[in-house]
This record gives C-alpha cells, structure tokens and sequence, in this order.
C-alpha cells in the first residue's frame, strides 16, 4: 500500500517512454553543455559563459511542445536547453562558446545567443525583453498570411516582465488575439535583483490579466508539466484562440554568468535551500520510480552525453576563428565600405 | 517598433510610420540595436527589410515635440540606410526603392514640404537609387549641399544670385546614408567653395560629416573655408513664432551666405 503512495501512476500527458528519455537526455545534455562553459572560462580558454542551471525542466519540457519546422522560437540568453531540445547540435552551443567561423553567427555573438532560422530560432539579444516585440511581430505575420497551426513561443526571464516592451508584446497580443506563448523562466533573479525588488505582486502571472489573456502558473522544474502547460497554450494559440502568459518557476543555480560574483548578493544557504527544486536529480529520480529508465540506464546516458561534449570540445577548439577580414561583412546586403 | 521588425524577419515588407520624428526615441533601441544589427549579427541568416517613415522638421509652429530633426541621432549606425528627398518625384522613387531594399530604411519627410511643394510625379512604379544625391541645379562658383526643406530655399536663393550675375550648384542630398561622396566631390573640385545648409543643429550634425570628408579628399582643390549655415545648439525651436523664426533659416540669410562665399 505503502509502495503505491510513492508511485502514483504517472500522469504523461501523452509523453511516450521514448519522449521522456529524450527530455532526461536533453536536461543531461544541458547540464553538461553549461557545465563546460564555466570550465572553459576557469581554464582560460573563452572570454565568458552563460549557465542555466535550474532552468533544465522549462527547456525540456518546452522544447517538446515546439512543433518544429512550423512554430518560431523567439529566445534569450538561458535558453541553452530549450534550443537544443528544438533541435540544435551541441557542437552549435561550443562553437558558440569559442567564437569560431563556423559558429551561424560566425563568431560575432556572445555565448547563448544563438541564431538559427533553419530551425526557426530567432536572433538573440543581449537587451531584456527586445525579442518579445520580434516574437510579436511573427505572430503577426502568421496571423496576416493566415498561416494557421503555427505558434510563437517567446521567453524570458522575470526581469524582462518589468521592461516596457514586455507590456507593449503583451498588450498588443491580446488585442489582436496573436498566436504567441509569453514563457516567463521566473528564476527569482534578475541577476543581482531579487523578484521582491522587481515587482510588487508574488505571482507573474497576475500580470496577464490586466492585459486580458489566460496566465497559468507551473513548476518548472517538472518538465511533464511544464510541457502539458506550454503544449495547451501553443495549441490554443495554434487554434486562433490567442496568447497565453506561462509562468514557470524555477531557481537560478549558478551566478548570472562567469563574470558575475552571486556571493555579493545572495547566501550560499538560500542557494541550498532550493536545491530540493533541481530538476535533474528530481526527474531522475521520477523516471527511475515509474521503470521507465534504470541507475544503469542514466550512469550510461550520463557517460555517454559527457563523450559527446568532451567531443565537440574538442572539435570545436580546433576550429579556426573567423578571417579578420569577416569584421566587415554582413553589414548591408551588398558591398559596403567600411573605411570611408 | 519591434513587432515590424518581428515581421520583417518572418519574410514580410512592413513600413512603420512614426506619427512625428519626435516620437521616436523610445524606439531607438530597437531601430539602433536590433534593426540595424539584425544582419550583422546574425552574419546574414536573418534580415530586417524595414521601413520607418516618419515626418520630422519644423516651421509648421510644432514647438518642441512636433518640430526636430533625427537624422543625427540616426547617421551614426551603420547597418541603417537614411533617405530625407524633398521633391514629390523623388519621394515616390526613394520610398518605392527602401521598401524594395532588402535593409532597414528609415525614411524621413520634411512636414512643412508636406503642403508647401507642388511637383509632377510619374505614373506607374520605378525606383531612384538610395545613395545618389541629386544636383538641383547645376553652376560654376560655389557648391552648396542641402537636404529636406532647405534645399528649396536654397534653390530660390541660388536664383537670386543667378540674377545677380553668379552660378550657384544645388545639390540635393536625397539620401544621407549612404551618402553620395562623387556627387559631392566632383561639383566641390569644380566650384572650390562649399556651404552646406541643413535645420539640425550644427554641432555633430550631417554637415560636420560632409565637411570633413571633404577636407579629408578635397583639401587642396578649395578656394574658400567650408562654411555651415544649420540650425543653433538649443534643444528644439520654440512654439512662439519669434522663436521659431528665430530658429529657422530665411532664404535671405541662405543667399547672404552664397554671397559670401562667392566673393570670398
């Protein structure tokens, strides 16, 4: 009887055996691509790194609501899991790291912030809250070609719901009832500033009914839930019937990035505190319960993910960086003489 | 802003109209640090075809926030092409030709143009060239390069000297970036002398730009100092007419400056 009480049946929402060993890989993957960047910067080798750590049940559970090849992802600079789940290479995420040629960006981007229209992932900016009037504007675009069955989802962290462009998205989505999913990755840090200092209400999502749309609260660090949420809202918002405001809730890990100091801002005892919310361990721990993988399943997967990386590590390393000559390109379509 | 620039980078052509050039400040992030760079960063996997038309200038009594001119702000951000024509012929093929550029456009029109020029346009679609700046008049004693409303009060005062027996070219700017360096060159090596006319305000203005670059390749072919007749370092013209009058340049002052140079 005991027994049962620990192991309720899952609820999946439709998520195969297959679908959820992949979100386990994905949140593996993610940890291990984060963990290698701050490595890469101790060891000397890139200038800075980006972590997610804590982010990975949002990035997996999300990722496998995407419909790919038909909806765009409008990012930010923590979504590391969430892109490769969409599926971009690791070694896209080192190439990044290292600035080289063969990097889609070609060595002009900061780490995380990808670009991949292949994928349908849009460009990532530094700046809070800007890629939330792009998403906005693809929405809009589908809406005007009446391209129905084809969603945006649009992410951010808590700080950008206190950004102007993030009610202006919002405000105007609701409006013209756009196929987009606002996904608030609310990690209670918007790099040194704690959410009580951001905002004046405890839960995000009170914000969405100001502007007239559904907001839905969830634990990001379940990624079954997560993905039941953003997949409802991405069909709603697939079916003509508007935007949704998704607040998933997680806790930041690791400082803000490697140039980031968080023991001047927050306690190592806070950071324990919300340990118990890792999504890794706790979704191992889930699939291991349910028999859906075993201890020797993930030892393996884990063995296998850390080969991958070291692999693309390497390769990635040993890639040239771009031709000087390349500072120069790409500023217009065209020719273009930069030293006028 | 940025809901344009979304639907630029999902394949389609909007135009965003910004009711007064004033307005636009609040989008200067997005226009300078995502339309802009768009192609840049990305290194060409995504682009931001774009249009921003926006009326900008004064001397329609618009007082502080219905009166700047942007350019400035704007000239400094390569990735952005800057259009400002002032003949209605020139307006049809420049803004056919920025929706048709496969870059962000930002396409400024001098307010007070709006009612106080009349020109042909021809029917049916063609396109001018973003880049090429236009001689309005063609002379032999002093170049004077101008851009929006100025460069037809440039063009009445160049007939006054006309009359008075000197030959004045008018070069009208059309665009401002890029910027057509032959067409500046070329007259500036003829005539020897140089003046350049616009409403923004002098200092770190388009005309500094064009000052230098011509110092830079025409130095030794002037005859004269370049002069600069733009508008004074205040903050915007007042709504009173004596301010704003005081603030705008009289086609008497332009001609005064011709004059000068002329004779110099």
């Amino acid at each position: 009887m005991a027994k049962a009480i620990d192991t309720p049946a899952l609820e999946r929402h439709g998520l195969s055996d297959e679908q959820l060993r992949a979100m386990l890989r994905n949140m593996i993957v993610q940890r291990t691509v984060d963990n290698r960047g701050f490595q890469l910067n101790r060891q000397g080798k890139i200038p800075f790194a980006t972590g997610s750590e804590g982010h990975e049940g949002i990035h997996a559970g999300a990722a496998q609501a995407f419909h790919r090849g038909r909806d765009v992802l409008a990012p930010y600079y923590r979504d590391i899991g969430l892109c490769l789940g969409i599926g971009m290479p690791p070694l896209d995420a080192l190439l990044s790291m290292f600035a080289r040629a063969a990097d889609i960006s070609g060595g002009r981007q900061f780490p995380n912030h990808y670009t991949n229209k292949k994928l349908g992932m849009l460009s990532v900016s530094s700046i809070i809250a800007a890629q939330c009037t792009h998403a906005v504007g693809v929405a809009y675009a589908f809406k005007l070609r009446k391209e129905h069955d084809r969603a945006v989802l649009c992410t951010f962290g808590d700080g950008a719901t206190s950004e102007g462009e993030w009610h202006e998205s919002v405000n105007f989505a609701a409006i013209h009832k756009l196929p987009v999913v606002f996904l608030c990755e609310n990690n209670e840090w918007a790099i040194s500033t704690p959410r009580e200092h951001q905002m004046a209400i405890k839960d995000i999502i009170a914000k969405a009914e100001g502007y007239g749309l559904p907001g839905v609260k969830v634990d990001g660090s379940d990624p079954i839930a997560v993905y039941a949420v953003v997949n409802a809202a991405l069909e709603r918002a697939r079916a003509g019937e508007g935007p949704t405001l998704v607040e998933a809730k997680c806790y930041r890990f690791l400082s803000h990035t490697t140039d980031d100091d968080d023991r001047t801002y927050r306690t190592r005892e806070e950071i324990e505190r919300h340990r118990y919310l890792d999504p890794v361990p706790r979704f191992e721990k889930l699939l291991l319960e349910q028999g859906i993988v075993s201890a020797d399943d993930i030892a393996a997967l884990k063995k296998e993910v850390l080969a991958e990386v070291n692999a693309v590590t390497d390769e990635a390393e040993a890639l040239p960086y771009p031709e000087p000559a390349e500072l120069y390109a790409n500023v217009y379509e065209g020719t273009h003489e930069p030293w006028l | 802003m940025g809901i344009a620039i979304g639907m630029a980078m999902e394949g389609l052509r909007p135009i965003a109209e910004i009711q007064f050039a004033d307005f636009i400040y609040p989008a200067f992030n997005q226009i300078v640090g995502e339309a802009a760079k768009t192609r840049y960063r990305s290194n060409g996997d995504y682009t931001c075809p774009l249009v921003i038309r926006t009326p900008y200038g004064g001397g329609i009594r618009g007082a502080l926030s219905h009166s700047v001119s942007i350019e400035a702000l704007f000239y400094h951000v390569p990735g952005l092409k800057i259009v400002a024509p002032s003949f209605p012929a020139d307006i049809k093929g420049l803004l056919n030709a920025a929706i048709e550029d496969p870059d962000p456009v930002l396409f400024l029109e001098h307010k007070k143009t709006y009612r106080s020029v009349k020109g042909e346009v021809p029917t049916g679609h063609y396109t001018i060239p973003i880049g090429k700046a236009d001689v309005k008049k063609a002379g032999t004693q002093l170049t004077v390069v101008s851009y929006g409303l100025y460069v037809h009060q440039a063009l009445d005062a160049a007939q006054q000297l006309e009359a008075e027996g000197h030959s004045v070219e008018v070069i009208d700017l059309r665009s401002i970036r890029p910027m057509d360096r032959t067409t500046i060159l070329e007259s500036v090596r003829k005539t020897r002398k140089l003046l350049i006319i616009h409403e923004d305000n002098k200092f770190g203005g388009i005309g500094a730009e064009i000052s230098a670059m011509v110092v830079e390749d025409a130095f030794f072919d002037l005859d004269a100092p370049i002069r600069r007749l733009c508008g004074p370092d205040v903050p915007a013209m007042g709504y009173a007419l004596t301010l704003e009058e005081e603030f705008m340049i009289p086609t008497s002052r332009m001609a005064e400056a011709m004059r000068d140079l002329v004779a110099f």
